[in-house]
């Protein structure tokens, strides 16, 4: 194979037959669409920094953005913009989801990956993958008629919006990406470890916790990681669910306003340029850090898994 | 336990069949293996070596419903195919030691400690205890000087030969009846194969090993009784120097002639 290349290459040096031009013409082309990806990110990142930056010099105190809880940017004589409830209302509502999310998650990734087997585990990676597609609007839905109206009666509440609603849903949201990565950790242990362990007698049990998810450890760590990014980015059923109301919540029953649903419900009705408009890109810097150090992180950890 | 001690083998495999789907691996396999004897079994690649093996400690029975597998297996007058034997314990008995080294990805210390843990009838066992056995075990398998002085290092890292060692040195806190090994110098070099067998060599007497070789030197070597394998069936079983001086089947000299490869 190789040695014939070279005796074409030494016949006639500057042949261009079609593959020639194929390939070059792909090159290119792949030339340009990764240019052009990187152009758009930059941009993009651009454009929101622009926006969201230039609220940090008029009337932006450091002290009133982040540890006042009054978000009032309508208020035309007084206008406030104190972010401090709307984090913590993102932040309960996506810790709530993953208090529930994370111990359902890994224990569904090992009993798929570990315990389930041929036809019990297809169709449990068929239903995870099913749950996964749902529509964030549809979660929403669900929260709003089912939820709320069984939050009301069980727990004898007048409403049953809040954080409690917003974190079931949005833990099951999280759990399908969850399970899904979780079990690509637990997949990817080499097996001879687990036959390893069984040969030294060791039960399933056994194998399972002191062997396969010490070895999983980084990618599992990265699975909850992600989904924490999933829950801090989620908007539209957590615009539904939560209640939307600004608080300082004090118990689960407690309607809150997360950071993505003030964006993706004010942005609408501001001004090009205003100092509201501009607030809501700086919560959207705000966003995209938080969530580009979670992936981040998550990327790391799966790196360092991966150096053995 | 008396009988035990009056008992001449500690394997006995009767008429053993094995199935992977359709195909037959083993065929009317017979094989008695020696109390604390080195027992070495030859034959051309795919006779089935590795699947006799797997059958005794039943580790082929991770492959699921795909393998079956007929006859009788005793261990120390024990049927082990028996529905009411508890694998775990089964294999405390049986310990294995595979072609690649294949140490768990955990220190040095909890790879030899590993078994042990797991059998432990009580749970907290004194770290005395627990460092007595480590260092016992190492020094059993001739490793403990190389690597006393980083016993918490991932056991990954050690050289092919350690691994291997490591190995086997993780069995010998269960005081295993029997030592499975499935050709467990094919990994490494000649030098690492020397040390490995003269390991192995000082294991004799206090446990019984069958050993599966492709390498017919390491067989003479290395055993004191021989058995040779083809196509699934065990042609004949012999003190080592009279299987390679006197072969009773025409196969056998073939292949000790080296005709099949
Ligand atoms: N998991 C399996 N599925 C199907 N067939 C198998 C499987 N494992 C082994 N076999 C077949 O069973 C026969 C015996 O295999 P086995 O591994 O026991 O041979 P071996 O003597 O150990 O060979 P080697 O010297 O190459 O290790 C071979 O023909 C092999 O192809
Ligand atoms: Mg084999």
């Amino acid at each position: 194979m190789n040695s014939d290349k070279k005796v074409l290459v030494c016949q006639d040096m500057d042949v261009r037959d079609s593959a020639w031009y194929w390939d070059k013409f792909f090159q290119i082309l792949m030339l340009v669409s990764g240019v052009s990806a990187i152009f758009l990110i930059i941009s993009i990142f651009f454009f929101i920094t622009k926006e969201g930056f230039s609220f940090f010099f008029e009337p932006f105190s450091f002290r009133e953005f982040f540890l006042s809880s009054v978000w009032r940017p309508t208020s035309l004589s007084n206008p406030s913009y104190g972010i401090l409830a709307l984090v913590i209302g993102t932040a309960s509502v996506t810790g709530f989801a993953m208090l529930l999310a994370v111990p359902f998650s890994l224990c569904a990734a090992i009993f798929i990956s570990e315990f389930a087997s041929g036809r019990v585990r297809e169709v449990l990676k068929v239903l995870v993958e099913l749950l996964a597609a749902i529509p964030s609007v549809v979660w929403g839905f669900i929260g709003l008629s089912i939820m709320n109206p069984l939050i009301i009666d069980l727990f004898d509440v007048p409403v049953g919006l809040g954080i409690l609603n917003s974190g079931i849903i949005l833990g099951l949201m999280a759990a399908p990406i969850m399970t899904t990565i979780a079990e690509d950790a637990l997949k990817a242990v080499p097996d001879h470890y687990r036959e390893a362990a069984e040969a030294l007698g060791a039960t399933k049990w056994q194998v399972t916790f002191r062997v396969v998810l010490p070895a999983a450890k980084n990618g599992l760590v990265a699975a909850i990681l992600l989904g924490i990014g999933r829950g801090f980015g989620e908007t539209m059923a957590v615009l539904m669910t939560s209640g939307h109301s600004i608080n300082l919540p004090t118990s689960p029953f407690d309607s809150v306003r997360a950071l993505t649903a003030t964006i993706a419900a004010e942005l609408g009705e501001t001004a090009v340029g205003s100092d509201h408009y501009r607030a809501l890109f700086t919560l959207g810097i705000l966003l995209f850090l938080v969530t580009f150090v979670i992936n981040l992180t998550a990327d790391i950890v799966v790196k360092g898994n991966k150096r053995h | 336990m008396d009988s035990v001690e009056s008992l001449e083998f500690a394997i006995q495999v009767d008429k053993l069949n094995s199935w992977y789907g359709d195909f037959q691996a083993l065929f009317d396999v017979d094989l008695e293996v020696k109390k604390g004897s080195v027992t070495s079994l030859i034959g051309p690649s795919g006779c089935g070596k590795s699947t006799l093996l797997r059958s005794i400690n039943r580790i082929n029975e991770r492959l699921g419903s795909y393998t079956r597998i007929s006859g009788t297996i005793r261990i120390l007058d024990h049927d082990i195919l028996d529905e009411s034997v508890d694998l775990s314990q089964l294999r405390k008995r049986v310990g294995m030691v595979f072609q690649r080294p294949n140490p768990l990805p955990l220190s040095i210390r909890d790879n030899v400690l590993f078994a042990h843990r797991i059998h432990g009838s009580s749970k907290n066992l004194s770290k005395r205890e627990e460092e007595r056995i480590l260092e016992d075990s190492l020094r059993t398998v001739l490793l403990w000087d190389d690597v006393k002085d980083r016993l918490g290092r991932d056991a990954r890292g050690l050289s092919l030969e350690a691994q291997q060692k490591l190995c086997i040195a993780r069995l010998i806190p269960l005081k295993p009846s029997v030592i499975l090994m499935d050709e467990p110098t094919s990994a490494l070099d000649p030098k690492g194969t020397e040390a490995l067998e003269q390991m192995i060599w000082t294991l004799a007497g206090e446990y019984t090993i069958l050993i599966v070789t492709h390498n017919m030197a390491q067989a003479r070597r290395a055993s004191t009784e021989s058995a040779f394998m083809l196509l699934g069936k065990l042609v004949e079983k012999q003190n080592t120097g009279d299987l390679f001086l006197n072969p009773i089947h025409q196969q056998t000299a073939d292949y000790i002639e080296g005709r099949y490869g």
